[in-house]
C-alpha cells in the first residue's frame, strides 16, 4: 500500500438557504481558510486542491478556473472532480488517493454549492437522460417516493418510523451551529407537512442549501507536525450502478452501499458494525433513506432498523449515534454535502464537536455519500492505525 | 515514483457530429475494444476514470449516461471535470496510492449538440465578464495578441502551423480535417476575432477515446510494450485575464520543470522524441513549444521553417494532425496521450517517428491556457 | 442610519441575474432511435438483450452492464408490465424538455416490463394512491398520433381484468 493518510483540518461555512452577502467565491473562500485555520496551517503549506460542485446549478462553467485565487489552487496544482450528490467524498477520496500515492504531501479539497442561485429542481431533472427520464422524473423526489413505497410494503415500515429520522436529526442539527435547518419539530410536525410525492412529505425531505466545506488531508510522515489528533483513513471504497434510475434496487437494497461496505469492512477490520463502529455518519436525502442505508451498512437489517431508531440508539445518547450534524435532512448544499459527512466523522474523531459531540470517545466513525444512480462512497476513520 | 504503464488505447474517428451516437455508444466503441486490447475482461478493470463536462453534455452529473459504457457497474469510478490527461492523472495516483492494480480512463465529448458560444461564455464571471461578449474565440484573440506583440510570433507563423497540422492529418485515419492547405488559404480565410482566423481555430467535433492502465508488474504481464508514465505535473495560473501577462506561459513552464524532473529530463529539446499538445488555435503550437522548454521563448515560430516540428522532423509536434486537425474538447488531451503512445509503440503508420523512445503531451483546461498539464511517457 | 444612507444601501447590488439559453439536441442514439421507431410504427416497447446472461434492459442502451457486451440482441418487452413502485407527485417542477412547469398531481411509477430485468419509469393516469399497489399488472395507453417519442406513451394504467 501508499503512504498512510490523516484529515489534520476540516473548515465549512455556515450552510443556509441564500448567502446573499457572500459570491460564490467569497463563500469558497471563506470555507478554505477556516480549514487552514483549523489545521493551523497556510496555503504555502498546501501542494494541491482539489474542488467541486454541481455546475449547472449555478450556471458556472469551469467553475474551478473563477475560484483558483480563492480555493488557493493558483500557482498550484488544482483539480475538478464532479459527481452529483456524492461530489463531496469522490473529492475526498481523490484527495486521500494523491496524498496516499507520494504525488502530493499535503491536499485541500474542498467541496462547494450555492445552488439558490440556480433552479435545482431543474438543475436536477437535467441528471436523467434527456429521452428517456426527464419528463417524468419530478427532481429528486419522484423517484423517492416510487422507492419508499416499494420498501414500505416490503419492510412493513411506516411514515411514522421514517418520521422519526427526521425528528432525531433536526434535533441533532439544532446543537450544530453549521448546520442549514434549526428546526424544533415532532413526528406529528412531519406527517402534517404537505405531501410532495407520496410518502414523501416536506419534512421528510433535504433542503436546498447554500455553503462549501474543506478538508486537508497530509501523509504519516507529516501528520505528527500538523496535529496530535488525527482522523487517519482507513478504508475508502466507491460504487456505482448502472445507467438508468430504474435499474437498482433502490431502498430494497442499496447494493453499490452494501458491497463498499462489505469491502471497507474487511479493509478497516470491522467485524460487527453495531460493536466497532462509534458514530455514523450517512448521506440521507429523505428520511427513508437513512432506514434503507443503515440496512446496507448491516445495521438494523430486515427492517428492525426502525426498532433501533424507536430504542434510540442511533440518537446522541445512544451507542450508535447517526448524523450527529444533523445530517443531510438539516443541510445540503450538493456539491459539499457529502464531504460535511467525512468531515462531521473527523471533527468527531478530533473531539472538536462541541454541543453535538458524541457521549463516548469516537475512535472509529464511518461517513457516506450518495449521488448519481444510487450511487455510494464510504470512508471510515480511525483515530489510530 | 513506481511505475504505471499504459498497456491499450482506443479512440474514435473523430467526425463534426456523431448524430447517430449517443454518449453511451460513442464510449462504448472505445472502452469496450480497448479493455479486450489489454487482454482483460470487465472483472480485471480495478477502478475507472471519467472525464466530461456537464455544459458540453447539457446534463448534470455528465458520467451518468455513460455508467455501464465504461463499465463502472459495482465499481469505483469518478469523473474528473477537466480536460482528460488530468483524468489519466487522477486514474495514475489511484494506482500508485496501492489501492488499485489496474484502471480504466475514459472521455467523450459531443460539440456538436450544445450551444458553444453560450458554453463558452459561461466560463467567464457573471459579475464582470460575460457581459464583454466573452466566448472562446474572442478571448483566445486577446492571447494570440500579447503573444505576438511580446515575443514577435505571428499570423504568418501561426498559418504555418494549421498548414503542417491539417496535412499531417491526411496520414491519420482518426483525425477528421486532413487536408492540404497554403500559408494564403490561412491568411485570407475569415477574420474572427483579430487576430485569429477561421482556420487558426480547432475545428468542432464529437468523439471519445479510452486507455487502459497498470502497475508495473501488471502491466509487464498483459503487454509486450507497455508506455510508462514517467512524469506529470499541472499548476494552475490566474483567472482574471487582466491579472496575468498573456503572453506568457508560467503555469505550463512550472509543470515542464516538475514534469521532466520526475521524469529524470535535462535536456528537452535533446531527449525527447515526439510531441503531442493541445493546440485549439494555430498560434497555441508555437507558444506551448516555447512553455515546454522545446526551444527558447520567442523561437517557437522557426519550428517548421527548420524542420524541427515537422512530421519528418527531428521533434516532429503534432505529427497526428494534432487539435487543428479535430479532437473534441475534454477528449483532446487523451487523444494527446493515446497518439504518444501509438508513436512510443510504433503504431503510428504512416506518420512514425522512427525508434521513438521519450514523448512528452501537453494539455490545458481553462481560458487562455490557465490549467496546465505536462507529461513524459517513455519506453523504458 | 439617515434616510440618505438608507438608499445608497439600497442601491447596492446584490444579485447579478443572468438568463443562458442553453438548448441542446441530444443524439438518441441507435438504441433509441429503433425504440422510438418501433414504438411510434408499430405501438411495440423493444429491449436490447445481452447475448451473455440473456438479460433485457429497457431502456435499451449498447452495454450490459454487468457483462461488458454489447446489447447485440432485441426482444419485445411487454408491453404490460408489473407495477413495483410508484407515488403521486404533489409539487410543481420545471419541466426542461418542454421549459413549462408541470401540472400536478400526477402519478409515476416504476414499471417491469414483462421479460425485462429492469424497472421503466413512466406516468400512471391514476392519482388516486388507494387504487395503486405494488405488485398490480399495468398496461401502457398510446397517442393515437405518434411522432417517435418519450410522449408516444401517454401512461400506463391498471388492466382491467386484474382485479
Amino acid at each position: 500500500m501508499g503512504r498512510k493518510v490523516a484529515i489534520v483540518g476540516t473548515g465549512q461555512t455556515k450552510h443556509k438557504a441564500r448567502h446573499s452577502d457572500m459570491n460564490i467565491v467569497e463563500l469558497i473562500n471563506q470555507a478554505v481558510n477556516r480549514c487552514l485555520e483549523n489545521a493551523e496551517l497556510t496555503i504555502n503549506d498546501i501542494d494541491a486542491i482539489l474542488i467541486g460542485n454541481m455546475e449547472h446549478f449555478e450556471g458556472i462553467n469551469l467553475s474551478d478556473m473563477w475560484a483558483s485565487d480563492a480555493s488557493g489552487a493558483l500557482g498550484r496544482c488544482g483539480m475538478k472532480i464532479t459527481t452529483g450528490g456524492s461530489t463531496g467524498t469522490s473529492l475526498s477520496s481523490a484527495a486521500y488517493y494523491y496524498t496516499a500515492s507520494g504525488l502530493f504531501d499535503t491536499v485541500l479539497c474542498v467541496g462547494w454549492q450555492k445552488q439558490n442561485e440556480g433552479d435545482t429542481t431543474a438543475g436536477l431533472v437535467s441528471a436523467t437522460d434527456p429521452i428517456w427520464e426527464r419528463a417524468s422524473f419530478a427532481g429528486a423526489f419522484g423517484t423517492f417516493g416510487g422507492a419508499a413505497t416499494q420498501y414500505m410494503m416490503e419492510t412493513g415500515l411506516t411514515p411514522e418510523d421514517a418520521a422519526k429520522v427526521a425528528v432525531k436529526n433536526k434535533r441533532h442539527g439544532r446543537l450544530n451551529p453549521y448546520a442549514h435547518l434549526h428546526l424544533d419539530i415532532s413526528v406529528d410536525d412531519v406527517l402534517r407537512s404537505p405531501m410532495l410525492a407520496y410518502p414523501i412529505r416536506m419534512l421528510d425531505l433535504c433542503p436546498a442549501s447554500e455553503g462549501a466545506c474543506a478538508m486537508i488531508m497530509t501523509h504519516e510522515d507529516n501528520v505528527k507536525k500538523v496535529t496530535d489528533k488525527p482522523a487517519w483513513i482507513s478504508a475508502s471504497v466507491c460504487r456505482h450502478d448502472s445507467a438508468f434510475t430504474g435499474d437498482p434496487p433502490f431502498f430494497l437494497d442499496l447494493r453499490t452501499l452494501r458491497s463498499a461496505a462489505k469491502e471497507a469492512y474487511a479493509t478497516a477490520d470491522i467485524k460487527d458494525p453495531m460493536k466497532d463502529l462509534d458514530i455514523i455518519e450517512l448521506y440521507e436525502p429523505v428520511t427513508w433513506a437513512e432506514l434503507s442505508f443503515l440496512e446496507a451498512l448491516g445495521i438494523g437489517e430486515g427492517g428492525k432498523v426502525g426498532e433501533l431508531l424507536a430504542q434510540g440508539v442511533t440518537s446522541i445518547e445512544g451507542s450508535l449515534p447517526v448524523n450527529l450534524s444533523g445530517g443531510v435532512l438539516c443541510t445540503n448544499p450538493i456539491g459539499a454535502t457529502a464531504m460535511c459527512r467525512v468531515a462531521e466523522a473527523a471533527i468527531q474523531i478530533r473531539g472538536e464537536g462541541g454541543e453535538r459531540q458524541a457521549n463516548h470517545k469516537v475512535n472509529t466513525a464511518l461517513a457516506t455519500g450518495y449521488g448519481g444512480n444510487w450511487w455510494s462512497d464510504l470512508l471510515i476513520l480511525k483515530s489510530s492505525l | 515514483m513506481k511505475k504505471v504503464g499504459i498497456i491499450a488505447v482506443e479512440q474514435t474517428k473523430f467526425e463534426a457530429a456523431r448524430v447517430e451516437s449517443g454518449f453511451s455508444d460513442l464510449v462504448f466503441e472505445t472502452s469496450g475494444p480497448a479493455v479486450k486490447k489489454a487482454g482483460l475482461t470487465r472483472d480485471d478493470i480495478d477502478q475507472i476514470v471519467t472525464a466530461s463536462q456537464d455544459f458540453w453534455d447539457g446534463r448534470t452529473i455528465s458520467n451518468f449516461a455513460v455508467s455501464e459504457a465504461c463499465g463502472s457497474y459495482l465499481k469505483p469510478e469518478s469523473k474528473v471535470a477537466m480536460d482528460a490527461a488530468m483524468a489519466v492523472f487522477y486514474g495514475l495516483a489511484r494506482i500508485l496510492s496501492g489501492a488499485y492494480k489496474t484502471g480504466l480512463v475514459t472521455t467523450h465529448c459531443k460539440m456538436s449538440q450544445g450551444p458553444q458560444n453560450v458554453i463558452y461564455n459561461a466560463v467567464f464571471d457573471p459579475m464582470y465578464q460575460r457581459q464583454l461578449g466573452l466566448d472562446f474565440v474572442n478571448a483566445h484573440a486577446f492571447q494570440a495578441r500579447a503573444y505576438m506583440e511580446k515575443y514577435g510570433v505571428g499570423p504568418e507563423q501561426w498559418a504555418e502551423v494549421t498548414v503542417k497540422n491539417k496535412k499531417n492529418a491526411l496520414k491519420n485515419p482518426k483525425a477528421m480535417d486532413g487536408r492540404e492547405l497554403t500559408i494564403d488559404d490561412v491568411m485570407n480565410s475569415p477574420m474572427l476575432a483579430d487576430p485569429i482566423k477561421e482556420l487558426d481555430c480547432m475545428p468542432v467535433s464529437d468523439g471519445s477515446a479510452t486507455i487502459i492502465m497498470a502497475e508495473e508488474e501488471t502491466a509487464k504481464k498483459l503487454c509486450d510494450k507497455p508506455v510508462w508514465i514517467k512524469g506529470f505535473a499541472t499548476y494552475m495560473d490566474n483567472y482574471y485575464f487582466g491579472d496575468r501577462d498573456l503572453a506568457e506561459v508560467g503555469a505550463l513552464e512550472k509543470s515542464a520543470k516538475r514534469a521532466y524532473k520526475m521524469a529524470g529530463i535535462t535536456d528537452p529539446k535533446k531527449e525527447i522524441d515526439v510531441v503531442e499538445l493541445t493546440e485549439f488555435f494555430s498560434y497555441q503550437e508555437p507558444m506551448w513549444a516555447e512553455g515546454l522548454g522545446l526551444c527558447d521563448r520567442g523561437k517557437g515560430g522557426d519550428l517548421i521553417k527548420d524542420n524541427i516540428s515537422t512530421q519528418d522532423g527531428s521533434l516532429p509536434i503534432n505529427a497526428s494532425g494534432g487539435v487543428l486537425a479535430g479532437n473534441p474538447h475534454t477528449v483532446a488531451g487523451m487523444v494527446r496521450v493515446i497518439e504518444a503512445c501509438n508513436q512510443l509503440t510504433g503504431d503510428a503508420g504512416e506518420y512514425q517517428k522512427d525508434g521513438a523512445k521519450t514523448a512528452v503531451v501537453q494539455s490545458t483546461t481553462g481560458p487562455c491556457g490557465q490549467s496546465q498539464c505536462v507529461m513524459v511517457l517513455s519506453t523504458d | 442610519m439617515s434616510d440618505k444612507n438608507k438608499n445608497v444601501e439600497k442601491k447596492i447590488a446584490r444579485d447579478i441575474k443572468y438568463r443562458a439559453l442553453l438548448e441542446f439536441k441530444y443524439s438518441a442514439g441507435k438504441h433509441a432511435s429503433y425504440f422510438f421507431q418501433q414504438l411510434r410504427d408499430n405501438k411495440k416497447l423493444m429491449a436490447s438483450k445481452c447475448p451473455k446472461c440473456e438479460k433485457a434492459y429497457v431502456p435499451p442502451r449498447p452495454a450490459c452492464p454487468e457483462c461488458f457486451e454489447a446489447n447485440s440482441e432485441w426482444i419485445e418487452a411487454g408491453p404490460q408490465g408489473t407495477l413495483v413502485g410508484f407515488t403521486v407527485v404533489e409539487f410543481p417542477f420545471l419541466d426542461p424538455t418542454t421549459g413549462k412547469t408541470k401540472e400536478v398531481p400526477y402519478g409515476y411509477g416504476f414499471i417491469i416490463l414483462d421479460g425485462t430485468a429492469t424497472k421503466f419509469a413512466h406516468f400512471l393516469d391514476e392519482t388516486d394512491l388507494n387504487k395503486l399497489e405494488a405488485g398490480m399488472r399495468v398496461e401502457p395507453i398510446f397517442e393515437e398520433e405518434r411522432s417517435g417519442n418519450f410522449a408516444d406513451i401517454k401512461y400506463f394504467r391498471k388492466i382491467a381484468d386484474s382485479e
